[in-house]
């Protein structure tokens, strides 16, 4: 593990590219190793349009949006004090749940 | 007219009058539309409408459109959000109500309890600090649909009135602070104390389109009358088929005429299928039955946003909606009704402007 500044990529859903520009991922610089909650907030002052639609005002990410860091869905790992590496792919992907119509 | 519809899966706009009306496709399906809005705008203008949408994934958002729904403005901050020390998070926007004083003026009322103020016109709201910080506000409850300030009477002397389930009508003289209980007189039958200060279970208020502090309130158990802006209440049941509902609508230019819709609250369908408005002319001490054209066999409620009236030919119109996905609309003072459209989803809001 490295401790030097690096990048995260963050992919999104094709509902949320539209909030920027039609992007289906972005770039984030991160300073080394960060907590997701760390990454978020800066998601959220780089694109607030996608930001306030991962998480809610009080930082909690919304209850059928899942966030992965790698392969891993964040509530599996360490929730949002999970450690991000530099390097690393989020994926915001919306939950399996249209079964109500 | 305009008609905006607002269903449980997406929104719809109608435009028409007696002769017919044209509905349009579908706009924006995957989300709520919990509440809806026109804003009148001057110099020729089409009104603003605005709408309270929640996506199930991306969670609340206010958005106008000033194109009758063709195109959509939203911050990209968003309109609407707790401050980060309140350690909550907006739920749903329960009412959107401009305000008939001030030009840009919006009011939202929200899920959990709070009430909001835009001053330009829908593009960001402030939270009201006051009745937000109230000392009542731990032991108002949800009610059925949820933790929500759903009515706000903004009133020409000045002050607003609030209704919200399960906490009852509070009431301000400047809209800012000063928030005061106005329940007495009026029943619950959900707890032992039959009279309490507050916590009553309201589902509408509507104010007197002449005498201001003449207050229409359908409740949970029962329809109320204030004369003094809701210092006190009277029961106005009697003749109702039902006393159980979520509308009342106050004529916006006939003292003492309003209306409800009765349903029955073990149903929850209109008293025997026939959907129908209860017509008063003199504040409720009578009441009649009105509606014409409307079904006898209809199994579905209406809820408390889905019904707006209006001024209109020196009469009024009305339209209102149901859960089973129709609209009626009446341009002649409910007297007579026309559908406008079924087959949509549960409707949640309906705001008609000319």
């Amino acid at each position: 593990m490295s401790d030097a500044p690096g990048k995260v990529t963050v992919r999104l859903p094709h509902a949320l590219a539209e909030h920027v520009g039609g992007a289906r991922e972005l770039t984030l610089d991160i300073d080394g190793p960060s907590s997701l909650a760390d990454i978020l907030d800066h998601l959220r002052r780089t694109a607030p349009a996608v930001g306030r639609r991962v998480q809610d005002e009080t930082g909690a990410i919304r209850t059928f949006v899942n966030v992965y860091v790698g392969d891993d869905e964040c509530r599996t790992l360490e929730g949002l004090d999970t450690t991000v590496q530099p390097g690393t792919v989020l994926y915001v992907i919306p939950s399996v749940a249209g079964g109500c119509g | 007219m305009r008609i905006a519809i607002g269903t449980r899966k997406g929104l719809w706009t109608a435009r028409g009058d007696d002769s017919g009306w044209a509905v349009s496709q579908p706009i924006r399906t995957m989300a709520e539309f919990a509440s809806v809005a026109w804003m009148p705008r001057g110099d020729g203008r089409p009104p603003r409408l605005l709408v309270g949408a929640r996506s199930w994934f991306w969670g609340p958002s206010v958005l106008t459109s000033d194109d009758d729904g063709a195109t959509w403005s939203e911050p990209e901050s968003g309109a609407i959000a707790f401050p980060a020390d309140a350690g909550v998070a907006v739920e749903r926007i329960w009412n959107l109500t401009p305000d008939p004083r001030e030009e840009d003026v919006v009011w939202a009322g929200c899920e959990p309890h709070s009430l909001w103020r835009s001053v330009d016109g829908g593009g960001h709201f402030e939270l009201n600090s006051a009745l937000w910080e109230h000392p009542h506000r731990p032991e108002w409850h949800p009610g059925a649909g949820g933790a929500a300030i759903h009515t706000i009477v903004p009133r020409a002397d000045g002050s607003v009135l609030v209704a919200m389930s399960t906490g009852g009508v509070y009431r301000s003289a400047d809209g800012a602070s000063g928030w005061v209980p106005a329940n007495r007189g009026i029943r619950v039958d959900f707890q032992p104390e039959e009279y309490p200060e507050f916590n009553q279970c309201v589902h509408r208020i509507a104010v007197d389109g002449v005498d201001g502090s003449l207050v229409y309130a359908q409740n949970h158990g029962g329809v109320y009358r204030s004369k003094d802006s809701g210092d006190s209440w009277q029961f106005i049941s009697a003749g109702l088929p039902k006393d159980f509902g979520f509308v009342v609508l106050a004529h916006p230019t006939k003292g003492g005429t309003a209306w409800v819709v009765p349903i029955d609250p073990e149903t929850m369908f209109p008293p025997e299928g026939r959907l129908r408005l209860w017509r008063t002319d003199d504040a409720g001490d009578t009441w009649r039955e009105v509606g014409q054209g409307l079904p006898d066999d209809h199994y579905a409620s209406v809820l408390r946003d889905a019904a707006h009236v209006i001024e209109h030919d020196d009469d009024a119109a009305i339209a209102f909606g149901t859960r089973n996905g129709c609209v009626f609309a009446s341009l002649d003072g409910g007297t007579t009704f026309s559908e406008v459209v079924s087959g949509l989803p549960d409707v949640l809001s309906v705001r008609i402007s000319a």
